[in-house]
Protein backbone atom coordinates (compact mmCIF):
# COMPACT_ATOMS: atom_id res chain seq x y z
CA UNK A 1 0.00 0.00 0.00
CA UNK A 2 1.46 3.31 -1.08
CA UNK A 3 2.06 5.71 2.29
CA UNK A 4 0.87 9.75 2.27
CA UNK A 5 1.91 12.39 4.01
CA UNK A 6 -1.12 13.99 5.47
CA UNK A 7 -0.86 17.43 6.64
CA UNK A 8 -3.44 18.47 9.97
CA UNK A 9 -3.79 22.28 10.33
CA UNK A 10 -6.08 22.36 13.40
CA UNK A 11 -7.14 26.17 14.51
CA UNK A 12 -10.12 27.72 16.47
CA UNK A 13 -13.41 27.65 15.17
CA UNK A 14 -14.94 30.71 13.58
CA UNK A 15 -16.66 32.56 16.83
CA UNK A 16 -14.01 31.08 19.87
CA UNK A 17 -11.75 33.33 20.95
CA UNK A 18 -8.27 32.74 20.04
CA UNK A 19 -6.74 34.58 23.19
CA UNK A 20 -2.78 33.22 21.74
CA UNK A 21 -3.73 34.77 18.74
CA UNK A 22 -5.03 38.04 19.78
CA UNK A 23 -1.75 38.81 22.01
CA UNK A 24 0.40 38.00 19.34
CA UNK A 25 -1.85 40.80 17.25
CA UNK A 26 -1.24 43.21 20.04
CA UNK A 27 2.20 42.97 20.22
CA UNK A 28 3.53 43.05 16.38
CA UNK A 29 2.82 46.91 16.45
CA UNK A 30 5.22 47.49 18.97
CA UNK A 31 7.69 45.95 16.61
CA UNK A 32 6.36 48.71 13.50
CA UNK A 33 4.19 46.09 12.27
CA UNK A 34 0.73 48.07 12.67
CA UNK A 35 -0.48 46.47 9.35
CA UNK A 36 -1.13 43.39 10.72
CA UNK A 37 -4.97 41.83 11.46
CA UNK A 38 -6.57 38.47 12.14
CA UNK A 39 -3.62 36.89 13.63
CA UNK A 40 -4.10 33.08 14.61
CA UNK A 41 -2.40 30.45 16.71
CA UNK A 42 -3.21 26.64 15.60
CA UNK A 43 -1.22 23.43 15.82
CA UNK A 44 0.11 21.21 13.04
CA UNK A 45 0.00 17.82 13.28
CA UNK A 46 2.01 15.74 10.83
CA UNK A 47 1.36 11.67 9.78
CA UNK A 48 1.94 8.85 7.77
CA UNK A 49 -0.56 6.63 6.79
CA UNK A 50 -0.65 3.78 4.53
CA UNK A 51 -3.53 3.55 2.13
CA UNK A 52 -5.38 1.90 -1.35
CA UNK A 53 -5.21 5.88 -2.39
CA UNK A 54 -4.99 9.21 -1.55
CA UNK A 55 -9.01 9.86 -1.05
CA UNK A 56 -9.16 6.58 1.56
CA UNK A 57 -6.20 8.38 3.15
CA UNK A 58 -8.02 11.36 3.84
CA UNK A 59 -11.06 9.90 4.75
CA UNK A 60 -9.20 8.22 7.39
CA UNK A 61 -7.29 11.23 8.73
CA UNK A 62 -10.38 13.26 8.95
CA UNK A 63 -12.19 10.44 10.64
CA UNK A 64 -9.21 10.74 13.07
CA UNK A 65 -9.61 15.02 13.72
CA UNK A 66 -13.11 14.02 14.48
CA UNK A 67 -12.36 11.58 17.00
CA UNK A 68 -9.56 12.35 18.30
CA UNK A 69 -6.73 14.95 17.13
CA UNK A 70 -9.27 17.98 17.36
CA UNK A 71 -12.08 19.08 19.18
CA UNK A 72 -14.99 19.88 16.70
CA UNK A 73 -16.46 21.92 20.22
CA UNK A 74 -13.55 24.79 19.85
CA UNK A 75 -11.47 23.33 16.68
CA UNK A 76 -11.63 23.13 13.13
CA UNK A 77 -9.28 21.15 11.00
CA UNK A 78 -8.12 21.35 7.30
CA UNK A 79 -6.34 17.70 5.95
CA UNK A 80 -3.66 18.30 2.87
CA UNK A 81 -3.02 14.75 1.67
CA UNK A 82 0.78 14.74 -0.24
CA UNK B 1 -22.45 2.29 56.10
CA UNK B 2 -19.76 3.63 54.80
CA UNK B 3 -19.84 4.62 51.69
CA UNK B 4 -17.00 4.04 49.36
CA UNK B 5 -15.47 6.66 46.47
CA UNK B 6 -13.64 5.86 43.48
CA UNK B 7 -11.05 8.80 43.03
CA UNK B 8 -9.48 7.87 39.20
CA UNK B 9 -5.69 8.75 39.35
CA UNK B 10 -4.39 9.10 35.75
CA UNK B 11 -0.28 9.30 35.10
CA UNK B 12 -0.37 12.86 35.80
CA UNK B 13 -3.10 13.72 38.15
CA UNK B 14 -1.73 15.82 41.36
CA UNK B 15 -5.24 16.00 43.30
CA UNK B 16 -5.94 12.27 43.97
CA UNK B 17 -4.71 12.30 47.38
CA UNK B 18 -6.14 15.70 48.66
CA UNK B 19 -9.39 14.39 47.24
CA UNK B 20 -8.63 11.06 48.89
CA UNK B 21 -8.00 13.05 52.60
CA UNK B 22 -10.86 15.53 52.68
CA UNK B 23 -13.50 12.99 51.51
CA UNK B 24 -12.06 10.62 54.63
CA UNK B 25 -11.95 14.01 56.30
CA UNK B 26 -15.66 14.20 56.31
CA UNK B 27 -16.76 10.68 56.83
CA UNK B 28 -16.25 8.99 53.73
CA UNK B 29 -14.17 6.35 52.75
CA UNK B 30 -11.97 6.77 49.48
CA UNK B 31 -10.32 4.80 47.18
CA UNK B 32 -7.70 5.38 44.12
CA UNK B 33 -8.85 3.83 40.73
CA UNK B 34 -5.75 3.50 38.31
CA UNK B 35 -6.41 4.43 34.76
CA UNK B 36 -5.17 1.45 33.48
CA UNK B 37 -7.99 -0.79 35.05
CA UNK B 38 -10.80 -1.31 32.99
CA UNK B 39 -13.10 -1.12 36.55
CA UNK B 40 -14.56 1.28 39.14
CA UNK B 41 -14.23 -1.86 41.81
CA UNK B 42 -17.74 -1.14 42.70
CA UNK B 43 -17.56 1.92 44.13
CA UNK B 44 -20.75 4.59 45.13
CA UNK B 45 -19.27 7.59 43.48
CA UNK B 46 -16.65 8.36 41.47
CA UNK B 47 -14.44 11.75 41.10
CA UNK B 48 -12.16 12.26 38.47
CA UNK B 49 -9.35 15.07 39.82
CA UNK B 50 -7.37 17.96 39.18
CA UNK B 51 -3.47 17.75 37.27
CA UNK B 52 -2.41 17.40 34.13
CA UNK B 53 -4.14 13.97 33.01
CA UNK B 54 -1.78 12.18 30.36
CA UNK B 55 0.68 15.74 30.63
CA UNK B 56 -2.33 17.36 28.83
CA UNK B 57 -0.73 16.42 25.67
CA UNK B 58 -2.59 17.40 22.63
CA UNK B 59 -5.44 18.79 24.40
CA UNK B 60 -6.60 19.07 27.87
CA UNK B 61 -8.37 15.50 28.50
CA UNK B 62 -8.24 14.52 25.20
CA UNK B 63 -6.07 11.16 26.00
CA UNK B 64 -7.32 10.79 29.28
CA UNK B 65 -10.62 10.19 27.95
CA UNK B 66 -9.07 6.75 26.07
CA UNK B 67 -8.22 5.52 29.31
CA UNK B 68 -9.40 1.85 30.34
CA UNK B 69 -11.14 3.13 33.51
CA UNK B 70 -13.03 5.63 31.30
CA UNK B 71 -15.32 3.07 30.09
CA UNK B 72 -15.98 1.93 33.17
CA UNK B 73 -16.47 5.62 34.58
CA UNK B 74 -19.15 5.68 31.41
CA UNK B 75 -20.70 3.01 32.44
CA UNK B 76 -21.02 4.04 35.91
CA UNK B 77 -22.49 7.46 35.01
CA UNK B 78 -25.21 6.15 32.37
CA UNK B 79 -26.78 4.00 35.42
CA UNK B 80 -26.89 6.77 37.39
CA UNK B 81 -23.76 6.76 39.65
CA UNK B 82 -22.34 10.13 40.59
CA UNK B 83 -19.63 11.29 39.03
CA UNK B 84 -17.87 14.54 39.68
CA UNK B 85 -15.22 15.79 37.66
CA UNK B 86 -12.91 19.02 39.06
CA UNK B 87 -10.61 21.05 37.21
CA UNK B 88 -8.97 18.74 34.67
CA UNK B 89 -11.25 16.02 35.99
CA UNK B 90 -13.88 18.33 34.18
CA UNK B 91 -11.62 18.71 31.03
CA UNK B 92 -11.87 14.97 31.47
CA UNK B 93 -15.77 14.76 30.89
CA UNK B 94 -16.38 17.25 28.58
CA UNK B 95 -13.46 15.34 26.07
CA UNK B 96 -15.52 12.14 27.30
CA UNK B 97 -18.85 13.24 26.22
CA UNK B 98 -20.15 12.85 29.24
CA UNK B 99 -20.64 16.64 29.36
CA UNK B 100 -21.28 19.15 26.97
CA UNK B 101 -18.84 22.04 25.57
CA UNK B 102 -15.00 22.37 26.25
CA UNK B 103 -12.42 24.26 28.23
CA UNK B 104 -10.53 26.75 26.46
CA UNK B 105 -7.37 28.96 27.49
CA UNK B 106 -8.34 31.91 30.11
CA UNK B 107 -9.42 35.09 28.19
CA UNK B 108 -6.53 36.92 29.78
CA UNK B 109 -4.30 34.41 28.68
CA UNK B 110 -3.07 33.53 32.23
CA UNK B 111 -2.96 30.93 34.56
CA UNK B 112 -5.10 31.66 37.48
CA UNK B 113 -4.31 30.64 40.94
CA UNK B 114 -6.91 32.38 43.79
CA UNK B 115 -9.91 31.79 45.51
CA UNK B 116 -13.13 33.09 43.82
CA UNK B 117 -16.67 32.96 45.24
CA UNK B 118 -19.21 31.06 43.84
CA UNK B 119 -22.90 30.86 43.56
CA UNK B 120 -24.79 27.90 43.83
CA UNK B 121 -27.75 27.85 40.88
CA UNK B 122 -29.09 24.23 41.50
CA UNK B 123 -28.97 21.66 44.36
CA UNK B 124 -30.80 18.93 42.59
CA UNK B 125 -26.87 17.30 41.80
CA UNK B 126 -24.80 15.50 43.15
CA UNK B 127 -22.24 18.22 44.14
CA UNK B 128 -25.00 20.54 45.45
CA UNK B 129 -27.79 18.33 47.46
CA UNK B 130 -26.98 20.07 50.58
CA UNK B 131 -26.44 23.39 49.50
CA UNK B 132 -29.05 26.39 48.96
CA UNK B 133 -29.43 27.99 45.66
CA UNK B 134 -27.92 31.66 46.24
CA UNK B 135 -25.08 30.29 48.45
CA UNK B 136 -22.21 31.89 47.70
CA UNK B 137 -19.13 29.46 48.28
CA UNK B 138 -15.09 30.51 48.36
CA UNK B 139 -13.47 28.01 46.80
CA UNK B 140 -9.85 28.07 45.67
CA UNK B 141 -9.67 27.73 41.22
CA UNK B 142 -5.80 26.75 39.61
CA UNK B 143 -5.97 26.64 35.95
CA UNK B 144 -5.10 28.00 32.84
CA UNK B 145 -8.12 26.33 30.50
CA UNK B 146 -10.85 27.10 32.62
CA UNK B 147 -12.86 29.07 30.17
CA UNK B 148 -15.77 27.12 29.14
CA UNK B 149 -17.25 27.48 26.20
CA UNK B 150 -20.23 25.81 24.23
CA UNK B 151 -22.54 26.11 21.05
CA UNK B 152 -25.68 28.08 21.11
CA UNK B 153 -27.85 25.09 21.67
CA UNK B 154 -26.09 23.54 24.54
CA UNK B 155 -26.11 27.08 26.00
CA UNK B 156 -29.88 27.26 25.73
CA UNK B 157 -30.50 23.60 26.64
CA UNK B 158 -27.99 24.36 29.88
CA UNK B 159 -30.14 27.03 30.87
CA UNK B 160 -33.62 25.61 30.05
CA UNK B 161 -32.93 22.57 31.93
CA UNK B 162 -31.25 24.35 34.98
CA UNK B 163 -27.85 22.61 34.76
CA UNK B 164 -25.68 25.58 35.41
CA UNK B 165 -24.58 24.32 38.65
CA UNK B 166 -22.26 27.03 40.26
CA UNK B 167 -21.02 30.46 38.50
CA UNK B 168 -19.04 32.72 39.60
CA UNK B 169 -19.60 35.52 41.18
CA UNK B 170 -16.87 37.57 39.44
CA UNK B 171 -15.96 36.10 36.48
CA UNK B 172 -12.08 35.64 36.43
CA UNK B 173 -11.42 33.44 32.99
CA UNK B 174 -13.73 35.09 30.23
CA UNK B 175 -16.03 31.15 30.76
CA UNK B 176 -19.25 31.85 28.89
CA UNK B 177 -22.64 33.25 30.92
CA UNK B 178 -20.01 32.94 33.70
CA UNK B 179 -20.02 29.23 33.81
CA UNK B 180 -17.80 27.31 36.73
CA UNK B 181 -19.57 24.06 36.52
CA UNK B 182 -22.23 22.42 34.90
CA UNK B 183 -24.14 18.52 34.96
CA UNK B 184 -25.49 16.19 32.67
CA UNK B 185 -29.34 16.19 32.31
CA UNK B 186 -29.83 13.58 35.39
CA UNK B 187 -27.83 15.45 37.59
CA UNK B 188 -25.71 13.06 38.56
CA UNK B 189 -22.66 13.71 36.41
CA UNK B 190 -21.02 16.89 37.19
CA UNK B 191 -18.05 19.19 36.54
CA UNK B 192 -16.32 22.17 37.60
CA UNK B 193 -13.11 23.92 37.56
CA UNK B 194 -12.72 25.27 41.15
CA UNK B 195 -11.63 23.00 43.73
CA UNK B 196 -13.22 21.65 46.51
CA UNK B 197 -11.35 19.73 47.96
CA UNK B 198 -9.10 22.80 48.58
CA UNK B 199 -11.78 24.51 51.04
CA UNK B 200 -12.49 21.15 53.29
CA UNK B 201 -11.17 22.65 56.53
CA UNK B 202 -10.85 26.37 57.89
CA UNK B 203 -7.37 25.75 58.32
CA UNK B 204 -7.07 26.18 54.50
CA UNK B 205 -8.23 29.21 54.46
CA UNK B 206 -12.06 28.35 53.77
CA UNK B 207 -14.61 25.52 54.44
CA UNK B 208 -16.87 26.19 51.93
CA UNK B 209 -16.44 23.14 49.71
CA UNK B 210 -16.94 20.69 52.92
CA UNK B 211 -20.79 20.81 51.65
CA UNK B 212 -20.13 20.41 48.00
CA UNK B 213 -18.05 17.30 49.25
CA UNK B 214 -20.56 16.11 51.74
CA UNK B 215 -23.51 16.45 48.83
CA UNK B 216 -21.29 13.92 47.60
CA UNK B 217 -21.09 11.69 49.94
CA UNK B 218 -24.80 12.11 50.25
CA UNK B 219 -24.99 10.92 46.40
CA UNK B 220 -22.81 8.22 47.31
CA UNK B 221 -24.95 7.40 50.30
CA UNK B 222 -28.40 7.17 48.16
CA UNK B 223 -26.66 5.05 45.25
CA UNK B 224 -25.56 2.57 47.55
CA UNK B 225 -28.84 2.53 49.63
CA UNK B 226 -30.65 2.16 46.23
CA UNK B 227 -28.48 -0.96 45.03
CA UNK B 228 -29.06 -2.70 48.25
Amino acid sequence: MPAFNAHVEVTHRPGIADPAGATVERALPALGYTNVAQVHIGKTIRLVVDAPDAQSARTQVEEMCERLLANPVIEAYEVVIS
Amino acid sequence: MTVRIGVVQFPGTNCELDVQFAIEHLGGEAELLWHGDDTTRGVDAIVVPGGFAHGDYLRTGAIARFSPVMRAVGEHARAGGPVVGICNGFQVLCEAHLLPGALQKNAGLKFLCQTVDLRVETTSTALTNLARVGDVLRIPINHFEGNFVCDERALAELRAENRIVVRYVDNPNGSLDDIAGICNAEGNVVGLMPHPERASDALLGSDDGVVLLKSLIAAATTRATMLV
